[in-house]
This record gives structure tokens, sequence and C-alpha cells, in this order.
């Protein structure tokens, strides 16, 4: 069952300053959408938008055809699951019942815990290899391990949709790379995914539909071999670069031009 | 680049001498106005020439004390806010919501159940209820562990700390019907029914404070971007924060002890001179002292004025004109982390 | 992947009674009629809580036999049954109700306290930051000063001003609906403001008049009787079932704005029905007691720290929250050379609160 996601001239504002103008953004069903941009950007203020967080100034966002904000927000919890930058964990929770939050959009006063909530936390905590944490706090654990366990909260959700904002901001790199892997996994089991990365590198490597951002609107979107130029790069980011195919991978790899220095 | 500097210090130098009339004029409806309204020139004329008529006592027992505990308390409570806001990088930081006026309300109603009631001995227990007040808040809502206080951290822990104060205060009001009907008037916080004997006790530990602050100026504004920062600039965090926290006391003991709790002064006046001025100290401290006093000053006028025959303690006029400024603040500008 | 995962799924047998949740590390799950119902449950909390319902009861005990007049424990029984003569008028008209009132009135101020800690996350919130308890009193003492009212009418006014300041204080630190860090600083605000005219008006006043206002504005159990019981049982019956609601709630709150909303809650419905519930509470407790201080602040992290759970739980607060309030009346009553309001005690209370609040924090750093 394919879900799409759909920004329809959406204009998304704070306050009285406006990011984002007129955007349309038509999210390719069961891709590994990533969205890139120089900073300040809108990236985030759309990710936010997509998710609902943000009520639009003017336009709407469309998932299966119906707007987003005008669903009840507990529907829109079990199709759209999103992994925010700013999560809080209560002082000494454990992993496996931070996990079990994210069954929230499926219970309710009289059903606290179904056997399907059973199976999905399970399930999720399994698929990002977080089961023999399952007692430990989650205070206690290294970067790493507690944005796994934030994802896991997200898969316990079981939506078809995710929107991740900068899934890999504070982890080192071998932990980055670890978070993508998995991204990707969940990717070919069927899922949406729209991220938020700062990687141009890691965006290229895993995207499926790469979407390059500046000033609030979209300067570019496509597959990332089609995208990613050393023009691209110069006009948007304002890099001199060459864009050269990775080794491993052969997905577009930019490469900073050398500076000529004056001695 | 020096084109810039030159228009700033023009600025401020307008600023400067603005606050200085403002506050010319706030002494001098300070000493004119009231339940029965002087001309200016009528003033004067007594302020050298005191001719034993009714209005001469207005003046001299009335009006001059009054004026001279509003400048002076003012200017305390200005440079205290001025310079707890610098040390604690925090713009919404105030004794009166740290918890340093109810340390130094408590310690005075404490004296007074154990009969000390001579304006001296108030002001040593000010002072002492005052820093102690401060070091607890400090500890329980402060940094922990490197991290930086959110500033309604350190509001919450003065919030708390007044309360277990207040109940103190409580019991021991309830005890001795007498400490109660003291405590009472002096919390409001008024210029009214003190004498210049209270300038004369307060004077020295208030112009020690003063002096102090005012010498921290160009410390503080090396230690504005961080104790590291601060350290590489060749100061020692340790000192002036040390510093610091004495002159704050010193500043708060003596003008709570003079003139009762005054709220929300060392909130807005240095939150409005750092608006106009930007974040340098040399500046915000010693316009701090001046435009705080006007400030009281106006308050107490308008207090005399807004309900006549009846008169409205400066205590209140503050609360009330100092509350918005905070909602207001509050809601502009949002509260950084 | 993990293949365990039929195997785990079938831990819980429908129908069985506390069978171990085995993904929730700390709780159970009771399921009934096939699984269509399912209610969590902790171990932990239900052993903290009869516990503590155990020395309520104890406490309650301790009030009916102290006082100057002496009831033996045998005769206590017959005295609650209908035993005629000064032991059953003692105890049933003086001191049972006063227990029971100090139970009910630590139990709101508790839930109050704990709804606050967790809507600005931060274990110093509590009632005052919305500004009712300063409202409250400057309508009490204005209702004292001015008018001279007592009884049911002075908790009219009281609530009238409690509740007026906490929908401005709402009203202006929300911001597109939601709450904030602003809520902390506008209700100080606005507490001072209050405070200001609340002392002004005792100044305003004769001492004696000014001594009523300010045993009032103390917190005390002083003369409270059965029509205060029935407020308090009356509170309970309505406002239980929010409560339940609010502690699902409670548990999304806590995980941060953004979090909470993806998963489903509506978060601004969820803020207003927490806020009012909260002043809801402290709302009864200050009718009836005045304002007492640290019970809404201490109660709900003692609770926390008993459970030894994530979160502060409501119902444990409760039970913490009556338990407390009963001790320090029972202490503030007989323990000093005079009794003492109840709220003299419940500050010093917190000050011995904040002093180990101290020693942990020092430690820590």
């Amino acid at each position: 069952m394919t879900h799409h996601l759909v920004a329809s001239d959406l204009t998304l504002a704070y306050d009285r300053r406006v990011v984002i103008e007129n955007l349309d953004l038509a999210v390719p069903p069961e891709s590994f959408t990533v969205v890139v941009g120089p900073n300040a950007c809108g990236k985030s203020t759309l990710l936010r938008g997509l998710a609902r967080l943000l009520a639009p100034r003017s336009g709407a966002v469309l998932l299966d055809g119906r707007a987003v904000h005008t669903m009840a927000t507990r529907e829109v919890a079990r199709r759209i699951g999103l992994l925010p930058q700013s999560a809080l964990a209560p002082d000494q929770i454990s992993v496996a019942d931070l996990v079990a939050r994210g069954r929230y959009p499926h219970q309710s006063l009289l059903r606290q815990w179904s056997a399907a909530d059973e199976v999905a936390v399970a399930t999720a905590m399994a698929l990002t290899d977080v089961t023999d944490l399952a007692d430990r706090p989650v205070d206690e654990l290294s970067g790493g391990q507690r944005q796994r366990v934030w994802l896991a909260l997200v898969l316990a959700q079981e939506t078809p949709v995710l929107l991740l904002d900068e899934p890999t901001t504070f982890l080192d790199i071998a932990h980055q790379v670890e978070v993508l892997d998995l991204l990707a996994d969940l990717h070919e089991q069927g899922r949406t995914l729209v991220a938020v990365l700062h990687d141009l590198n890691q965006a290229a490597r895993y995207a499926t539909h790469l979407v390059v951002m500046t000033h609030g609107a979209i300067a570019a979107q496509g597959p990332p071999g089609e995208v990613l130029t050393a023009a691209l790069v110069a006009e948007v980011f304002g890099l001199p670069c060459r864009v050269v195919p990775d080794p491993v991978t052969g997905t577009p790899m930019v490469v900073p031009e050398a500076r000529v220095r004056v001695r | 680049m020096t084109e810039t500097r030159a228009r700033v210090a023009v600025g401020r130098t307008t600023l400067l001498v603005g606050v200085a009339a403002l506050l010319l004029i706030a002494v001098v409806l300070s000493v004119a106005v009231g339940a029965r309204s002087l001309p200016p020139w009528l003033v004067w004329q007594l302020l050298w020439h005191p001719d034993g008529s009714a209005d001469a006592a207005i003046v001299h027992e009335l009006r001059v004390p009054r004026t001279a505990l509003g400048l002076a308390a003012g200017a305390a409570l200005g440079l205290s806010g001025a310079l707890l806001q610098s040390l604690t990088r925090n713009p919404l930081a105030d004794p009166g919501l740290l918890g340093v006026n109810a340390g130094a309300a408590a310690a005075v109603v404490v004296g007074l159940a154990l009969g000390l009631t001579q304006v001296r001995a108030q002001v040593w227990l000010a002072v002492l209820g005052a820093g102690l007040a401060a070091v607890v808040v400090h500890l329980v809502g402060g940094q922990a562990a490197g991290r930086r206080a959110a500033p309604e951290r350190l509001v919450l822990a003065g919030a708390a700390v007044s309360a277990a104060l207040m109940a103190g205060v409580w019991g021991l009001t309830l005890l001795d019907p007498d400490v109660l009907d003291r405590y009472r008037f002096w919390t409001v916080g008024s210029l009214a029914g003190r004498d210049l004997a209270v300038l004369g006790q307060v004077g020295p530990v208030l112009a020690a404070g003063l002096v102090l602050g005012l010498l921290l100026a160009g410390p503080l504004n090396a230690m504005a971007l961080g104790e590291d920062t601060g350290r590489a600039l060749g100061v020692r965090p340790g000192v002036v924060r040390g510093a610091t926290g004495l002159a704050v006391t010193l500043l708060c003991g003596a003008a709570t002890a003079a003139v009762g709790p005054l709220a929300f002064v060392g909130l807005a006046v240095p939150h409005a001179v750092r608006s106009c001025t930007g974040p340098d100290d040399r500046w915000v401290l010693p316009l701090s002292v001046l435009a705080a006093p006007a400030l009281v000053l106006l308050a107490d006028v308008l207090g005399r004025v807004a309900v006549a025959p009846a008169e409205l303690p400066v205590g209140v006029v503050t609360a009330f004109l100092g509350a918005p400024v905070l909602i207001a603040l509050v809601r502009r500008r949002g509260v950084a982390p | 992947m993990s293949a365990d995962v039929g195997q785990r799924a079938s831990a819980g047998a429908p129908g069985a009674l506390g069978a171990p949740g085995s993904l929730l590390a700390q709780g159970r799950v009771l399921r009934l009629a096939g699984g269509r119902l399912s209610l969590r449950w902790r171990p932990r909390a239900v052993v903290v809580g009869g516990t503590v319902l155990a020395l309520a009861a104890g406490l309650v005990l301790l009030a009916l036999v102290l006082g100057d007049f002496a009831v033996p424990l045998d005769q206590v029984w017959g005295a609650l049954t209908g035993a005629e003569g000064p032991a059953g008028t003692v105890v049933r008209e003086l001191r049972l109700p006063r227990a029971l009132a100090a139970l009910g009135v630590g139990a709101a101020l508790a839930v109050s306290g704990a709804l606050f800690q967790t809507l600005v996350r931060n274990p110093l919130g509590s009632p005052e930051l919305i500004g009712f308890t300063q409202g409250a009193s400057a309508g009490a003492v204005a209702g004292i000063v001015v008018v001279g009212l007592t009884g049911g009418a002075l908790a009219l006014s009281a609530l009238g001003g409690g509740v007026l300041t906490a929908v401005a204080v709402y009203l202006l630190a929300v911001r597109r609906g939601l709450l904030g860090a602003r809520l902390v600083l506008v209700g100080i605000g606005i507490g001072a403001m209050l405070n200001a005219v609340t002392w002004w008006l005792l100044t305003r006043a004769e001492l004696a008049t000014a001594r009523t206002a300010t045993v009032w504005l103390v917190g005390s159990l002083n003369a409270k009787g059965w029509d205060d019981v029935t407020l308090l049982v009356g509170a309970l019956v309505v406002l239980g079932p929010l409560a339940l609601v609010a502690g699902r709630a409670l548990r999304l709150v806590e995980l941060g704005d953004d979090v909470a909303r993806a998963l489903g809650l509506g978060l601004r419905r969820a803020q207003l029905l927490l806020v009012a519930l909260a002043v809801a509470a402290v709302a009864v407790g200050v009718a009836v007691a005045g304002p007492v201080p640290f019970i809404a602040l201490v109660a709900p992290q003692v609770a926390r720290r008993l459970v030894r759970g994530p979160g502060i739980g409501l119902g444990t607060s409760a039970l913490v929250g009556a338990v407390l309030l009963l001790a320090a009346d029972l202490l503030a009553q007989h323990v000093p050379p005079t009794a003492l309001p109840v709220g003299v005690m419940t500050g010093l209370l917190g000050g011995v609160y904040l002093g180990w609040l101290l020693r942990r924090d020092g430690r820590r750093t």
C-alpha cells in the first residue's frame, strides 16, 4: 500500500518571518527522500510542516489526498512517525518503557497494553538491535545507542511514513553509518522515509530521491546521480568542488576544490 | 569603524545626559509634589533658608529624607540588578526574584523577634540574610556539573527559597503580634516614615557596595563571553564572582534595610539601559545607578498622587510598574535557554 | 534479526492477572475480556501506595487519640461509632473531620504540584507558577480586610481571586496555544504584583484584623469540619476520573512537545486540561485550608523517589501529600508550646527539603 505525502503550495512561517513560500513537493512513495541545503534554508521547517508540527500559513500538506491539518492528531500519528531533534527522556526511564510509549496512538484508557503492542515493541527493538538493552536506563546509554532507542520508539508506532530531522547529529562517524544503514534497511522493507541530513555525501549515498533546498525553496530534486552536480553545489552552497563517483557505491561524491594558497 | 564608534559614543553620551536630566526632574518632583504641593522656587528657598514654617517642615522632615532615601535605595538596587544580570549572563536576574530580598527580610524579622529594632542592627542582619539567601539560591538552582543554569531554574529556586524563608517569617509574626506589626509595615517597601538617620546608618555599607560594584565593570565585561574567555583576558573568575556577590549583598542588604524590599527595580532598569547602550558594563552600570533612582522617585511621586490623600507605598507601585515590564519582555523576546 | 518475537508475545496469556509484560521492565498487565480490556500497573507503585495508605490510617488514629483531651485507644472505636459523652464529641466533631480534611487537602495540593512539575519539566514547579496562590491570597485578604468576610464567603473570595489570576497568567504565557518557559516568569511577575497588593492591604488594617488575615495566609486546618470534608470528597469524585485521563497525557508530555504531538497527543488541549485540573485541585485545597506552602512542591518528588519510576505518578503523589500534611498538622498541633498553624510546619519542611536538594546537588558536582 503506497502512501502519498505531498506539500501543495505550502507557505510556512514563524510569527512574522516567512521561511517557506508556495513550495510544492511530492514525496515519491516508498522512497528514501533526503532533504539537504545550507543552514537556514528551511529544511527543518519543511519537515516540521510535513509532520504537522507547524500549521501552514497557506497551502496544505496532503496525505493520500487529505489535508493533514484536518485529520485527527492520532490518525496522523498512525501514519506518520517523526524523530525530532528535541526529544527528552524522563529521568531513569528504561529502554523498554520508552519504546513502549511509541504505542500511544494505538492505545486508549481501557486498552493500555494489548498483545499487538507487545509484538510491535519487540519487533521495533529487534530491528534497531536494542533488545539487549531493554532494562537499562536510557540516561546511561551512549549517543548512538540512545538514537537507536528513539528510532525504536518511532518504529513501534508502526507508521508507513517516517520523518527524521537530522538523525545523525552528535553521533560519531561509525554510529552515523550504523543509523543510516538501519534507515536503508527500513526503507527496503517498504517504508517511505524523509530525512534531513547535513552531510551531502551521506545524503547522496543513501537517498533514492534527493531534494536540495535554498532560501526556502527547492533548487533541484531527483535521483542523486542526476541532481548532485558541481554547478549545483557551487550555486547553492557556494563551494567550488568536483563531483566524482564514490569508489564504493558509485553514487556522487562531493570533493571540494583545492584552495589557491598565496604564500 | 571609528565613525561608527564615534556615533555610538555620541549616542551613549546623549543617553547619559538624558538620564541625568530625568533624575534631576525626578528629584525636583519628589521634593515638590505631594498631598500638599509646593512650587519649586519655594522649595529651593526653603532648602537653603529654613524658616520654621509648616512648609519648611514638610520640605526638610518629609520630602528631603524621602528623596535622599529614594536616591540611595534606587542607586543600590539598580546597580545590584545590573551586576547580577552581568554575572549570571541572565537578562532576567533580579535580586528580588532570586530570593535575596526575602533573605534580607527574613533576617530582619528574626532581628525584630529578638528585639533588635535599631537600624544599624537591621542593616547588618539584612546584609547577612541577603548573602545567605543568594548562596542558597545559587546552590539549589544554579550550575550543576558545569551546565549553565537556565533562567527559569534560578528563578524557581529563588521562589522556593523565598517561600521557605517566608514560612519562617510567618511563624515568628504569629508568635509575637508586635513583630507582625512592625514587619507588615516594613515589608511593603516604603520611603515614608523613615528619617535621615537611617541613611546615616546605611550609608557606609551602601557606599562600599557602590564603589565595589562600579569597579567591577571592566572585569565583568571580560567575563561576558564566558569564564574561559575571561581567564584568557587575565581576569580571575572566582574573584570576580565573589566580589560581585559581595557587592550585590551589600547593596541589597543596605537598600532593603533602609526602605524594605522594592520589587523589580533591579530587573527593569538595567534591562532597559542595556537595550539602549548594549552590553558594555562600563556604561550599563553607571547608567543604572542614575536611572534606577529616577524610577524609584517617580514611583514614589506616583504613589503620593495616584490615590491622594492616601498614599501607595513605593514598593506597591514598583511592583505594578515592573511586573508588566517583565511580562512584556518575556513575551517579546522569548526566554533564552 | 531476532526470531523469538513470537515467544515474547505469548508470555502474557489473556485473562491472566499480573502476567509479566516482559517488555515492560517496570510493569505488569492485567488483561480481561479476551484482551479487549488491558490495564497496566506497577507492582512497586501498588506496594508503596498500600504502605502509605496504612501509614495514613495510623496517623488518623493518632490524630484521634492525641490532644488536650486524651482519648484512650480502647475508647476510640466506641467514640467513632456514636458513643455519647465528651470523647465521642471530640473524636467525631473535631478530630476526625480535621484529620480527614488534612488528608484531602494534602492530596489535592500534591496532585496540583505533580501536574505543574510535569508541565514545566522541572522539579521546582508548583501552583505558585500560575499565580493561583497569590491571587487567592489577595482575594482572601481583601475579603478579610475590606469586607470582613469569613467562612464560605471568604473561601469564595479567595477562589475568585485565584481563578482570575490563573486565567490571566495562562493567557499571557501561552504562545501559539502552547505553554513554555514563559509560564514561570509571567506567573512570578503577576504573583509579585499580587503579593504587593496583599501586603499593602495588611498595612491598612487594624492589627487584630491583620493577624486574622495572616493566619489565613499561612495555611491552617483549624476548625475544619464535616462540610469541608464533604467538599473534598466531592472534588475527589469529580476530579478523580479527569486525573486518570490526565495520567496518560502526562506520560507523553514528559517526552517533549514535538514527540508528544508526533505520537498523537493534541498538545494544546492536553495542556489546557492539565492546567485546568491543576488549578481545580489547588483551588479545592486553598478553599479549605488556605495557601499551605510546600506540599505541592515536595510530595510529588518524594513520591517519585519512593516509586523509583520515570515521571511523576498522580496517585502516589496524592497519597504522599495526604500523609505529609496530616503529619505536619499533628506536629504543628502537639510539638510547639502553643499550637501553630500547619502552614508554618510545612514551611519548615520545605526548608529541610531544599537543604536536602542542596546536599544532593552538591554531591553531584
